[in-house]
């Protein structure tokens, strides 16, 4: 990577593992879990945050040092708003049914924390470039759970990856379906998104000691 | 009937944490100790009584599909509705910032308790949730949006109320050290929300007779319509071969 500094570099590396927007600074939770029952869902998500957090870092940035401290959050809001805006229209003319599988929670994006979170604690203290370094980096971190999650949620709970039978097929008993398995359809419930984001902060942290809270 | 079916139906059944998530932020970041907890939980039930019903006035007289028509008929074309989000989101912070403004002014002790969780408020999902679920739920009076308002808040209130508590007795307990802290919230928030999906069964029975009274009725009709279409097309022929 010539292209990029070491500390840019890690401006991006940092959030995918030991920094990362949900498991470590729990920011961002509240738009993502309800879609992650189908891995497409949780991909598109993905991008739609990406593209929010890397603009949206990039505007406030620019913007710093014109905008009065005492009215900044409304500030951020509408920027936000805007960009949110520009996703929900091009996802209703290009993929019309799986905005409405995501229905509210694209508007949700606006009140994602994560947003907020690295708009408060980068955008508005750096230049433009990195701030968007930045917001690419949070955004994969984030990306990244929200995949693992769709991941196994679709695969044990109907039995497919982005739509495609890849166990076989439940109804002629195809595939590992030959052989007893069965869908777990627990798993396309809410609360399976919860549990298996605590069974990923529990792997993450035996293998990173140093992450443990003490009470 | 309507507004007490609304009313359990949003806190038990939809409720704004165990089954669609919202406000999860402040909701794992304010849960570890009860009084915090029931301070945000009361400020989330005053800010969501207002901004619903002010966002379901904005919503019916200006961003419908043909909502401006009260302008005058040459308006009633205009459907503004890609803007809900940005009118919506302002429409919460200025109103949060004019609570706490007044708070400030007329209750310093109201203040002092809820005050400084105002600001958090205006960022927090479940208040915007509210206002876009209140949208594409077409809740039809404001009487209803202010109900669904009220009773969203306490749903989100009772949940961060118990996880709270459950917070603070966890402590005394031998978690793995791995999952200590946010890890078992995380799983104790499933296993609660588990728990409150067995509430989803005390309305929608009566739906689903209602449903099949209605194809009950439908199927005759329809299946006379095409005897008669039947008989009909039959006389034709008839008429043909004759002539």
């Amino acid at each position: 990577m010539g292209l990029l500094s070491k500390k840019d570099l890690k401006l991006i590396t940092d959030p995918l593992a030991d920094n990362n927007p949900i498991t470590i600074q729990v920011l961002g939770i509240c738009s993502a879990l309800a879609i992650t029952a189908e891995l497409k869902a949780s991909i598109v998500m993905s991008i739609a945050v990406l593209f929010v957090m890397g603009l949206g870092n990039l505007t406030i940035s620019l913007m710093r040092n014109i905008i009065p401290p005492k009215i900044r959050i409304i500030v951020q809001l509408i920027v936000v708003a805007t960009l949110v805006i520009i996703v929900d229209l091009v996802l209703k003319a290009f993929a019309y049914e799986l905005s409405k599988t995501l229905s509210v929670f694209v508007g949700l994006i606006i009140t994602n924390c994560i947003i907020m979170g690295r708009f408060e604690a980068f955008a508005l203290a750096n230049g433009p470039i990195r701030s968007f370094i930045d917001g690419v980096g949070n955004a994969l971190g984030y990306a990244v759970i929200l995949i693992i999650v769709g991941f196994f949620r679709e695969l044990l709970g109907s039995g497919t990856l982005l739509g495609f039978k890849v166990l076989g097929d439940p109804i002629e008993k195809t595939g590992v379906y030959a052989y007893g398995y069965e869908n777990n359809g627990f798993m396309l419930l809410a609360p399976m998104a919860l549990i298996t984001i605590g069974i990923i902060i529990w792997v993450q942290r035996s293998r990173n000691i140093a992450l443990i809270e003490h009470n | 009937m309507e507004h007490i079916e609304l009313f359990f139906k949003s806190i038990f059944i939809d409720n704004m944490i165990f089954a669609t998530f919202l406000g999860m932020c402040s909701y794992l970041a304010v849960s570890k100790k009860v009084a915090t907890a029931v301070g945000l939980g009361a400020a989330v039930i005053f800010v969501m009584a207002i901004t619903v019903p002010l966002n379901w006035l904005l919503d019916v007289y200006l961003l419908k599909d043909g909502a401006l028509i009260w302008l005058g008929p040459e308006y009633a074309e205009y459907d503004l509705s890609f803007l809900s989000f940005i009118l919506f989101i302002a429409t919460i912070a200025t109103m949060v910032q004019l609570v706490e403004i007044i708070v400030e002014k007329f209750s310093p002790a109201l203040y002092n308790s809820l005050g400084i969780f105002l600001p958090l408020i205006a960022v927090n999902c479940a208040i915007l949730g509210g206002s876009l679920f209140m949208q594409s739920r077409e809740i039809q009076t404001l009487g209803l949006a202010f109900n669904y308002g009220v009773s969203s808040g306490i749903g989100w209130f009772l949940a961060i109320l118990a996880i709270a508590a459950i917070r603070e007795k966890i402590r005394y307990s031998n978690v793995p050290a791995p999952l200590r802290g946010l890890g078992i919230t995380f799983i104790v928030t499933g296993l609660m929300a588990i728990g409150f999906m067995s509430f989803g069964g005390m309305l929608t029975g009566g739906d689903e007779e209602k449903t099949t009274e209605q194809k009950v009725v439908v199927e005759p009709t329809q299946q006379k319509v095409e005897i008669t279409k039947e008989a009909i097309d039959i006389a034709k022929n008839e008429k043909e071969i004759k002539e």
